[in-house]
């Protein structure tokens, strides 16, 4: 009896409670992310598997695949270099400002993202100010595949921000100067001690931010020029089937977005788990 | 910097996607208007007459709410339960959708005049001042300098009306050979520059982004565009052959009964057509039936041969269905 009581509640149990709050967890999760996700599966379930796979084939969807995949790498990439160099900055200086910047950071979460969409495309447009100074110089943003990629970047920065910052907070500015006693230099203290450290909150919120590209929607559309084959994204294709009245054909291409972006979250997850266990494994 | 008001107000329309405003007091009783997007000014306008009109008439004091978006989006919520009392939508399609459903009386169209189109539309252009690329018709359109914006024909029920003329020209233009209609469909949509999904954003671009010569919408939206921007930096040219563009309107009869409003939504649509009403639609720059309004507006309305959907293309079903379905004509034309 006491052992299955220590089984329900765990081992590191402080507050009693387990029973009410997993069950309120559980509904939770069911009415908010399962119910949904259910619906959209009881949609599919209209088509065939031949009818499926020729909706998520089609040589147009296949397009905005590559243009989405490839503009929210490109992204993630972006995010992942600036993304470090705004938590470094935010958790190892301290400057006038430093408040104002890190609370500027969740803008791109604060911000309906139509309203960023359009802004950025006012910016970038040949008649605005950034697209009035680079257009001469032969680079075109807005209407293209590096307006998407911009749009992405501004909407999922946040996530390697806030994922990344959490850690290096945890990390004593003492461990630079540990590893620069033992004579490492600037570079390898960066590459050896600080990176392997922040290195799996780095790849998960690079992650975050990837996936979170891939179903942007309000943002990008009013950037993206909407090209058949050339600028058209996921999401749009999604939101012609419902124009269209084929909610089935939409669940599809979005089971699409679903399944790949679950993918790689879990791929994602049972890498740290691995990663964390050979650093600590290193240790004994 | 002041943004301009269309401007402002579609970027608002945007963010919110669907908004519902109105004025209900608890008592009275509500109707419920669904609508097209860029239908707001014209319904704020209409709607107080009404309320007026029907006080006087009836002695009962109503609120009319209204809920705009994008027409079939507007079709999608009632079909998925938005308790709608009527809807003025600028599409056939959408209307019919509702009537499959059984939640629109099938005959629908022939519930009030007109095909049940108190007013109607046409596809029209705005060209820059001076109208330095000299476009006049579909035919310049396709010249290689010349960049078009218009919605896209997969998102919009502007831009399927905009693709339904330029091929309806071309019918006419090469008497009906389909290797010549479809060349120059080819290049007509290879000239566009951006496709947005609706109406207001393709303004958007060619106003505020400044992007192509040349941006096709309605005729009624043209020139309001026009008239908002200022009449010296833009023309409306309306070319001699374009298409008719209905602004169907119904009574959602389930809805109507269920809110206890089936005479208040019949009469409603009906004062669509009054001489009064009609000649606000046509300070609006809509095309309205009412003769002693289209005598006193004529100078507003160039004459055009405006060619039917059911005569070009069979029915709005085989329209759909040839061009605009996935795999059909219109992916096909823009496949490379």
């Amino acid at each position: 009896m006491s052992q299955l009581a220590s089984w329900r509640t765990g081992s590191t149990r402080v507050l009693p409670g387990f029973g009410l709050s997993m069950g309120i967890s559980v509904l939770f999760i069911s009415l908010v992310l399962l119910l949904p996700i259910t619906g959209l599966f009881g949609q599919l379930a209209e088509l065939s598997f031949a009818e499926y796979w020729a909706i998520i084939t089609e040589g147009r969807v296949v397009a905005s695949y590559m243009v989405t995949i490839g503009a929210a790498a490109v992204a993630a990439i972006i995010n992942a270099i600036f993304g470090l160099l705004l938590a470094w900055v935010l958790v190892r200086y301290d400057f006038p400002g430093k408040r104002l910047l890190d609370a500027l950071m969740d803008l791109p979460f604060a911000l309906p993202t139509a309203v960023a969409g359009i802004t950025l495309a006012t910016l970038y447009a040949s008649s605005g100010w950034m697209g009035g100074l680079l257009e001469p110089l032969g680079f075109q943003v807005a209407y293209t595949w590096v307006g998407i990629a911009l749009a992405m970047a501004f909407t999922s920065i946040p996530f390697v921000v806030r994922t990344v910052q959490p850690v290096l907070e945890d990390m004593p500015v003492e461990v630079d100067e540990a590893a620069m006693s033992l004579g490492a230099t600037d570079g390898v203290a960066f590459r050896r001690v600080i990176l392997p450290h922040i290195w799996p909150a780095l790849v998960t919120g690079t992650g975050l931010a990837f996936v979170r590209s891939l179903g942007e929607f309000g943002a990008i559309i009013f950037i993206a020029g909407n090209m058949p084959y050339e600028t058209e994204i996921t999401a749009l294709m999604i939101f012609v089937k419902l124009q269209e009245y084929d909610y089935a054909g939409a669940s599809a291409i979005a089971s699409v977005v679903l399944f790949v972006s679950l993918a790689l979250l879990l791929a994602i997850n049972i890498w740290q788990g691995r990663f964390v266990r050979r650093l600590h494994g290193g240790k004994g | 910097m002041a943004l301009p008001t269309i401007f402002r107000r579609s970027l608002i329309a945007i963010a919110l996607g669907v908004t519902v405003s109105g004025t209900a007091a608890a008592q009275e009783r509500e109707l419920l208007n669904s609508s097209y997007d860029i239908a707001r000014e014209l319904f704020a306008a209409i709607n107080p007459e009404f309320q007026a009109w029907w006080q006087e008439e009836h002695g009962e004091e109503i609120a009319i709410s209204q809920s705009h978006g994008g027409s079939s989006a507007q079709a999608r919520a009632i079909l998925q339960g938005l308790r709608a009392d009527v809807v003025t939508f600028n599409q056939v399609t959408d209307v019919q959708v509702l009537a499959d459903a059984g939640l629109v009386a099938e005959d629908w169209q022939d519930a009030f005049e007109n095909n049940a189109s108190p007013y109607y539309s046409t596809t029209a252009f705005l060209v820059r001042k001076g109208n330095p690329k000299g476009i006049e018709s579909w035919d310049d359109l396709v010249k290689e300098d010349v960049q078009m914006v218009f919605p896209n024909p997969k998102t919009s029920g502007n831009g399927r009306y905009t693709y339904l003329a330029a091929w309806g020209f071309a019918e006419n233009e090469f008497d009906g050979d389909e290797e010549q209609i479809e060349e120059f469909m080819r290049t007509f949509l290879a000239n566009v520059a951006v496709f947005d999904t609706g109406g207001r954003g393709a303004t958007t671009s060619f106003i505020e982004r400044e992007i192509g010569d040349v941006l096709i919408s309605f005729e009624s939206e043209v020139n309001n565009i026009r008239k908002e921007y200022g009449s010296d930096d833009y023309e409306v040219i309306v070319p001699p052959v374009s298409i008719l563009a209905e602004f169907p309107v119904a009574v959602v009869g389930e809805n109507a009964e269920r809110n206890g409003n089936s005479d208040l939504a019949q009469s409603y649509l009906e004062y669509l057509y009054t001489e009064e009403t009609q000649r606000l639609l046509a300070g609006f720059n809509y095309r309205v039936h009412n003769e002693a309004v289209v005598e006193e507006f004529a100078d507003q309305f160039p004459e055009t041969e405006l060619l039917e959907v059911d005569e070009v293309f069979g029915s709005w079903d085989e329209a759909m269905e040839t061009h605009f379905e996935g795999g059909g004509l219109l992916d096909q034309l823009q496949r490379r």
